[in-house]
């Protein structure tokens, strides 16, 4: 039982690394893409080649991985971050589902359609929670930094950005390779988690997913991704009777947010123990203020 | 050999085309790309599944109902969420998330009322192949080639004889103006939504008696999509002509080099088009109205 567990941590770790790298570009850059399940499927695929024919570390897989996946999406975004909105999107479907079709085609080095197998099992709960902890001070830095808050701009005016100087063609680059790289490093702990490892796993349904949850937690909110990715990884597992019910909820949730609540449930606000603190100490004064006012009037 | 190739992929060709005018027409009126299109088809063609399967109707009938149905459920879907986050002044962004959602929701919700089993449709059409000139032309691949190209004039006559489709231009061209004008706009907006969403229910029929039913049915509308995008966004002759390449292209490709690379192809042609002429064959704005 206590296998089960550790598996479930796992998992949410590994959903939580690929939804920063989401979170940075749709949430802070307000890039929609469609093509994240592909940089995954790059990192799984260059990482477990790497394990499983050249003998690497994990590190170095991890690093393999997320450097190709971040190469593949520097040159993909320098021809297709030009285009607006959901051209940009359309194009990030296209690149996602070719991937897909690219390694199911490519029998001898990937094992095609029929999967990869033999990936020594090497994401343990230890590496997990060094590398989540790992992503989120990395992803929480950059966010904190010039180019977190240029791409805040973007976020809110596109134009206006531009006008006071700010590179955006190419801070809007940057955070798609961001992006990729994160999806990649999810992409290699989770071959090396499953150790067997099938094109199909990281579909459009795949992207989609990560998108969703991002939309649920907030478009803007790096700690609302993870708290969405956490709840929304453990609850179809606590509640067995309703997995099957899961992605049915999935899509009537975003329509719901989208139409009622388009921030998100976090909206650009960020969980912090600061406000949590001033939260209840608000809650528990709010009586002695309510009372301070009247004195005072 | 090459004559019975270009029968097959104008007849694959035809059924996207009937599904890529309904992303055109969408996407000409409120600049999105409704995602939720194939899977509103999907729900079309299970529909006719159990009309024709569990209540013994006539095939005609059952694809009149159909269509109705799918019409009906994407007219709902703009009412429940589409215009909901049109009256917010949400970026055209959002609708294409919401849409997505909806994708998501309808095809689970079909998998978990009827379950992920392919379904076969019973035998409503005698499976006879016409020998044109040694070129075998399946009479489902006939009935659903005439029935597209019937909606496709019907279609175009609608658009450019008819005041609806003037109404429908001019909200195309600039939303408030038209309706300053007096066109009731969230109408007309319905009404294109119950065109489409037939047009996408005839299709899902069509797809459903072809091949078989099951609940990513809808991944099929990504190639129709695809052609839309190629023929211009928002353009119906391009998304016509975009549908009928595309089932040309995808035919030939399967037949002369690789079935495995069909996909590559399509998806290729996808991006190449985007980066080389975004606005398509018929295309013409794409500026982002910020």
């Amino acid at each position: 039982m206590a296998g089960y567990y550790e598996g479930l941590l796992i998992l949410v770790g590994i959903n939580i690394i690929a939804v920063i790298g989401v979170s940075i570009l749709t949430g802070f850059t307000r890039l929609f893409s469609f093509g994240n399940g592909g940089f995954m499927a790059i990192g799984a695929y260059t990482g477990a080649i790497l394990s499983t024919k050249l003998h690497t570390p994990l590190a170095v897989s991890i690093l393999g991985g997320m450097l190709m996946a971040g190469f593949v999406a520097f040159l993909l975004g320098k021809i297709t971050l030009g285009l607006k909105g959901d051209y940009f999107l359309i194009a990030t479907l296209g690149f996602g589902e070719s991937v897909r079709v690219i390694i199911e085609n490519l029998q001898g080095v990937t094992g095609g359609a029929r999967g990869y197998s033999g990936i020594p099992m090497k994401t343990d709960l230890f590496v997990i929670v060094i590398s989540v902890a790992l992503a989120i001070f990395i992803a929480w830095n950059i966010l904190h930094s010039k180019i977190g808050r240029n791409f805040m701009a973007i976020r809110e005016q596109e134009i206006a950005a531009d006008a006071i100087g700010i590179d955006t063609a190419k801070y809007k680059n940057i955070a798609f390779v961001i992006s990729a790289m994160f999806a990649a490093w999810a992409g290699v702990l989770f071959a090396h988690y499953f150790t067997f490892i099938v094109p199909i796993m990281f579909n459009l349904a795949k992207s989609s997913e990560m998108t969703i949850t991002v939309v649920i937690g907030g478009l803007g909110s790096l700690t609302g991704s993870i708290v969405a990715t956490t709840l929304l990884t453990l609850l179809p597992e606590l509640a067995r009777a309703a997995a099957e019910y899961r992605m049915l909820a999935y899509g009537v949730a975003v329509v719901l947010i989208i139409t009622l609540r388009p921030s998100g449930l976090m909206g650009y606000k960020e969980f912090s123990a600061r406000a949590i603190y001033y939260w209840v100490r608000d809650l528990f004064s709010r009586k002695a203020v309510k009372s301070g006012e009247e004195v005072s009037s | 050999m090459i004559w019975q190739q270009i029968v097959n992929g104008i007849s694959v060709g035809s059924i996207y085309a009937l599904m890529a005018t309904g992303y055109a027409l969408i996407y000409s009126l409120l600049g999105f790309s409704n995602w939720a299109h194939g899977d509103i088809a999907m729900v079309g063609a299970y529909l006719g599944f159990m009309f024709i399967a569990s209540m013994n109707l006539p095939w005609w009938a059952a694809l009149i109902l159909a269509l109705l149905g799918a019409g009906l459920l994407s007219v709902i879907s703009e009412r429940l969420a589409y215009r909901k986050i049109r009256k917010n002044n949400s970026p055209t962004m959002f609708l294409m998330i919401a849409a997505m959602g909806l994708s998501v929701a309808l095809q689970n919700f079909i998998l978990v009322t009827v379950g992920s089993k392919f379904k076969t449709y019973p035998q409503v059409l005698p499976v006879k192949a016409i020998n044109i000139g040694g070129v075998y032309i399946g009479l489902l691949d006939l009935i659903s080639f005439l029935a597209s190209v019937i909606v496709i004039i019907f279609l175009y006559y609608l658009i450019e004889r008819t005041k609806f489709g003037l109404a429908v231009k001019a909200a195309a061209a600039n939303m408030q103006v038209a309706s300053l004008l007096g066109i009731n706009v969230d109408r007309y907006i319905s009404l294109v939504f119950l065109l489409a969403g037939s047009l996408a229910g005839l299709s899902g029929v069509f797809l459903g008696m072809k091949y078989t039913v099951y609940p990513q049915l809808g991944n099929f509308a990504l190639k129709a999509f695809i052609a839309s995008v190629f023929g211009g966004l928002g353009s119906v002759p391009g998304a016509i002509v975009g549908a009928l390449f595309i089932g040309l292209m995808e035919v030939f490709v399967a037949g002369y080099i690789s079935a495995g690379l069909r996909d590559l192809f399509t998806f290729s042609l996808l991006v190449a088009v985007l980066v080389i002429r975004p606005t398509g064959l018929f295309g013409k704005d794409i500026q982002d109205k910020a």
